[in-house]
C-alpha cells in the first residue's frame, strides 16, 4: 500500500503505524490457486472461516463465507479443511 | 523546608530519583552503581516513594523495562555502570529511536579486561553515538540538580530524547559532600508530571517502531539530530530557570572559568573540571593566563561554546579520562572537529590522564598547562597526544 | 464453547504480510478473538514483525510494541509496571514471540519475568526454527529437521521449553495448537484471568520452512497432536492435565504413527527409517512421562500462592 504522506513534517517523531487492511497492499495479487466457496453445498459449519490466516473469508449473518479476493493468497487452507467438500481450489487465470 | 544532607552522590542520585516522582525503576546491581538501587529499594520498601520497582536479571532487561515502562506512560529510572551499560548497548539504540524521555545515572567505571572497578569514562562515552544526551557531573550537588534538569529536558516537546547522567565511581558515588535538596512542591513546579510524544493506549492502537524502508528511515535519524540540535539551546535554558529558583547553576552545555582573558583554556569534563579550577588558581598566580571550561554536555556537544572559547584563547588543552584506542580521546577530536572551520582555529593539545581511576590532581593539570603554554609559545604541538603519569 | 460463539471482530486485518498458509497468523487471530482488544501486544525481532507490514501502516488493530529480539518479557515487564502505575491493570500485556525469541536468546528475560511473578501472557508461537531470516535451526528445532543451517537434519533434540516454564512454578502453562481452536480459545480466557505469568507454547505449522503445501497447515498441527508428536496439555497450580484430543492418546494404540505427520513435510526428508524409530521411541517415552505427571499430579496449591 503506497502511502499519501509526502513531507516530513506530517511524519510523528517515531514510527507510529496506523492499522490498516492491506498494510502489505492487495494480497490476493499473491493468488496462484483461486478458492470457489458451492454455497450449495456449505453447511455454515464456518471452519473455513476460523483457519483463514489471512482474514479474508468474512462469516455473513447466516454464517456462509464470503471470500474477499482481493487479499485472499490462495493458501487453499479453507478447501483443505472444508469438512464438505464445498470449496474448491480453481487455477487463476492470466 | 529545603533539608541540607551530607550523603554520598550514589544516595543523593536516589533522592533525585524520588524527588522526580519517578514511577518505575528497573534496576540491576553493578559496582560502584548499587548503592543508589539500594537506597531507592529502601525508599520503595518504606513507603517513602511511589514506585514500581522492577529486580530485572539484567542490565539489558533493566534498559528495556524502562522503554516498555516509558512507552507505557511511566516516568522510568535506571543506573549503572561500565560492563552493564555495555550489555544495554543496543537497547540505548532503541530507546532514543523510541524517542522515551528515560533518564539513567551512569557511574562511571572503566571496561574490561582486565576488571577495573575504578573510574573513567570509557563506559559512558563508548555510548557516544546511541542518541543519549549525556551529562557529566563534578559533585553530588551537580548529580541532584542535574537528575531534575535531565527529566524536564527529556520530556520537552521539542526533545523527547533519553539522558543518561554520569558521575565517576567512587570520587563521586561513594563521597559524602552537603547537598541541598529543595523542596518537594517547588520541584514539583518545575518538574511537571511526566509527558512523552506518544503512549501505548488501546483507545488508539498503533504499532510502534515496525520495519521502515528506506524511502522514510533517513527522516527518522534527522529527527533525533534536530531534537539534539533543540536540546543544545534548551539546555542552557532549563539550568538557568534552576539557578534562579533552586540557586545552583552549572552554565549549562559548558561551566566555564576564567576564561575571559585566558590564552590556554583547559577542556575537562566530570570532577577533573573542579582540579582544573584549583590549578587555574595557582597558574593565575604564576601570572599564566589560564582558563578552565568543564563540558558538562557531551551529547549534544557544545560545538558553538568551543569556537566561542577559540576566538581569544591561543590554546586548547583536552583532558580526556578516556581513549579511543587507534585515534585519540574523545574530548580532543570532538574539540578539534568543532574548531576546524574557523579561519584562524587555536593550538589543541590533546592529554590522556586517569584511566581506570588514576588519580587526576590539581597538580597533574597543573604540569599539563605547563606543557601546553610551552607547547603554545613554540607555535606548535610536539606531541598529538600525550599520556600523562604514564609508567616509563 | 464453540467456534461460532466467537467474535467476528479482527484485530489482525486482512492484507498483512505473512506468507500464505501462516500458521501463527491462524493463532494470532484466535488471540484476539479469546481476548479481544483491550490488549497491548509486545514483539520482538520474529515472522510477526513482517506480518505487520511496514509503516506507515500495520495489519495490528491493537497496540503493539516492537522490541529487541530477546527482550519481550522485558519491555512486557516495564509495560506492566507502568499500568499498574496508572491503575490500567484491566489491560491484558501479551507477551507473542517466536520459538527462537523464546528458547534461545529470549529464556534469560523471560525466566526473569516470570520468577518476578510478571502478570502478562507470554505465547511462544513455535514454528520450530528462525524462520524470519530464512529457517535456521533453534532450540526448538526438532531431531532430523532440515533448516538452512543443519542442511544434512539436526542431529539434537528439541527444547521442552514447556517443562522449563513450569519449573518457574509459575500458575499457568499450557500448549496449544491453532488446529484446535477452543482448546487455545479456552487456555487463553483462562489465562487471562489468573494473575502472575502465565506461559502458552502453541505449535504453528510454517509451510515455508516445513516445506509442504499451503493448504495442509491444520492438516498437519492436527497431525501433529494425533500422532503424540505434540501433547496438549495445561498445568494449572502444578496440576498437569492432558486436554482432548491428546488425554485419549495415552494409550500407545490411539496414537497416529509419527510417519503420517513427517513424510508430508520436505524437511523430514532426509530420515531413515532407524531416524524415524528413535524419534518414535522418543515420543513413547514422552507419552510415558505424560501418563505417569498424570496419574501423580495433585495440585499443592499452596506451594503455587492460591488461598
Amino acid at each position: 500500500m503506497s502511502s499519501s504522506l509526502k513531507s516530513r513534517k506530517e511524519m510523528p517523531l517515531t514510527p507510529l503505524s496506523s492499522p490498516s487492511v492491506g498494510s502489505m497492499g492487495k494480497t490476493g495479487s499473491w493468488r496462484t490457486f483461486r478458492p470457489e466457496v458451492d454455497n450449495s453445498k456449505c453447511t455454515r459449519c464456518t471452519i473455513c472461516w476460523i483457519y483463514c490466516p489471512d482474514a479474508a473469508i468474512t462469516r455473513q449473518d447466516d454464517d456462509s463465507p464470503k471470500i474477499d479476493y482481493d487479499y485472499c493468497k490462495g493458501c487453499g487452507i479453507c478447501a483443505n479443511e472444508c469438512p464438505v467438500k464445498a470449496i474448491t481450489m480453481e487455477r487463476e487465470e492470466g | 523546608m529545603a533539608q541540607m544532607i551530607i550523603d554520598t552522590a550514589n544516595h543523593i542520585t536516589g533522592y533525585a530519583a524520588r524527588a522526580a516522582r519517578v514511577k518505575v525503576v528497573a534496576a540491576y546491581p553493578i559496582t560502584p552503581q548499587t548503592t543508589i538501587v539500594e537506597k531507592i529499594a529502601e525508599f520503595a520498601e518504606s513507603g517513602k516513594m511511589d514506585v514500581e520497582y522492577i529486580r530485572v536479571e539484567s542490565e539489558h532487561s533493566a534498559m528495556v523495562a524502562c522503554i516498555g515502562a516509558a512507552a507505557a506512560g511511566a516516568r522510568a529510572f535506571t543506573a549503572t555502570s561500565a560492563h552493564g551499560l555495555a550489555l544495554m548497548h543496543e537497547a540505548l539504540h532503541w530507546a532514543s529511536g523510541s524517542r522515551l524521555p528515560i533518564v539513567m545515572a551512569v557511574v562511571n567505571r572503566a571496561m574490561g579486561a582486565p576488571w577495573s572497578i575504578w573510574s573513567d569514562f570509557s563506559d559512558s562515552l563508548s555510548q557516544r553515538d546511541t542518541g543519549w544526551m549525556q551529562f557529566y557531573c563534578a559533585d553530588n550537588q551537580e548529580v541532584f540538580d542535574t537528575v531534575i534538569q535531565a527529566y524536564r529536558l527529556c520530556e520537552d516537546g521539542q526533545v523527547f530524547l533519553p539522558a543518561m547522567v554520569c558521575l565517576e565511581g567512587f570520587i563521586l558515588s561513594h563521597t559524602y559532600m552537603p547537598v541541598k535538596i529543595p523542596d518537594q512542591d517547588k520541584i514539583d513546579g518545575f518538574l511537571p508530571s511526566y509527558k512523552s510524544g506518544w503512549i501505548l493506549d488501546v483507545n488508539r492502537p498503533v504499532s510502534h517502531a515496525n520495519l521502515v524502508s528506506p524511502e522514510w528511515y533517513m527522516e527518522f535519524r534527522y529527527m533525533i539530530q534536530s531534537a539534539m540540535e533543540n536540546a543544545k539551546r534548551i539546555i542552557p535554558e532549563i539550568d538557568r530557570e534552576y539557578g534562579k529558583i533552586f540557586g545552583f547553576e552549572y552554565g549549562g552545555l559548558i561551566e566555564k572559568y576564567k576564561c575571559e582573558d585566558a590564552d590556554l583554556i583547559l577542556l575537562t569534563m566530570g570532577t577533573m573540571g573542579s582540579d582544573a579550577k584549583i590549578a587555574v588558581d595557582q597558574l593565575r598566580k604564576e601570572g599564566l593566563k589560564v582558563g578552565s571550561a568543564r563540558v558538562r554536555v557531551f551529547r549534544p556537544f557544545p560545538v558553538e561554546q568551543i569556537r566561542k572559547l577559540s576566538e581569544q584563547a591561543q590554546m586548547l588543552a583536552t583532558i580526556d579520562r578516556h581513549i579511543s584506542f587507534g585515534m585519540e580521546g574523545f574530548l580532543a577530536t570532538e574539540t578539534k572537529a568543532s574548531i576546524f572551520s574557523l579561519k584562524d582555529p587555536p593550538l589543541v593539545a590533546g592529554f590522556i590522564a586517569g584511566l581506570g581511576g588514576r588519580d587526576v590532581t590539581s597538580k597533574t593539570i597543573e604540569e599539563i598547562a605547563k606543557k601546553s603554554i610551552k607547547w603554545m609559545r613554540l607555535g606548535r604541538v610536539e606531541k598529538e597526544t600525550e599520556w600523562i603519569d604514564l609508567r616509563e | 464453547m464453540t467456534i461460532k460463539e466467537l467474535s467476528k471482530e479482527e484485530y489482525l486485518l486482512k492484507g498483512h504480510a505473512a506468507c500464505a498458509g501462516c500458521g501463527p497468523s491462524i493463532a494470532l487471530r484466535l488471540l484476539f478473538k479469546a481476548l479481544g482488544n483491550n490488549v497491548i501486544l509486545v514483539v520482538p525481532a520474529c515472522c510477526t514483525t513482517v506480518i505487520q507490514g511496514t509503516y506507515p501502516y500495520t495489519s495490528f488493530a491493537v497496540p503493539l510494541q516492537n522490541i529487541l529480539f530477546e527482550s519481550t518479557a522485558a519491555a512486557a515487564s516495564g509495560i506492566v509496571a507502568a499500568l499498574r502505575q496508572r491503575k490500567l491493570e484491566g489491560t491484558t500485556v501479551v507477551g507473542w514471540a517466536g520459538d527462537g525469541g523464546t528458547v534461545d536468546i529470549g529464556i534469560q528475560a523471560l525466566s526473569g519475568a516470570a520468577e518476578r511473578k510478571t502478570d502478562f501472557i507470554y505465547i511462544c508461537y513455535d514454528n520450530e526454527a528462525y524462520g524470519n531470516t530464512g529457517m535456521q535451526r533453534s532450540g526448538a528445532t526438532p531431531y532430523g529437521a532440515w533448516t538452512t543451517t543443519t542442511p544434512s537434519g539436526k542431529r539434537e533434540r528439541k527444547k521442552d521449553m514447556p517443562l522449563i516454564m513450569a519449573a518457574h512454578r509459575i500458575l499457568y502453562v499450557a500448549t496449544a495448537c491453532p488446529s484446535f481452536p477452543i482448546d487455545f480459545v479456552n487456555k487463553l480466557r483462562k489465562a487471562k484471568d489468573i494473575e502472575g505469568t502465565k506461559y502458552i507454547h502453541i505449535l504453528t505449522p510454517c509451510p515455508t520452512g516445513w516445506r509442504y503445501d499451503t493448504s495442509k497447515t491444520v492438516e498437519l498441527g492436527r497431525l501433529a497432536v494425533q500422532t503424540g508428536l505434540w501433547a496438549l496439555y495445561e498445568i494449572e497450580y502444578g496440576k498437569f492435565k492432558l486436554n482432548p484430543p491428546s488425554d485419549r492418546l495415552v494409550d500407545e494404540a490411539k496414537r497416529k504413527p509419527i510417519k503420517e505427520y513427517l513424510t508430508l513435510q520436505g524437511r523430514f526428508r532426509n530420515l531413515t527409517e532407524e531416524d524415524i524409530g528413535q524419534i518414535q521411541k522418543w515420543v513413547d517415552e514422552d507419552w510415558e512421562r505424560y501418563r505417569k505427571l498424570t496419574s501423580n499430579s495433585t495440585s499443592d496449591s499452596t506451594l503455587y500462592g492460591k488461598t
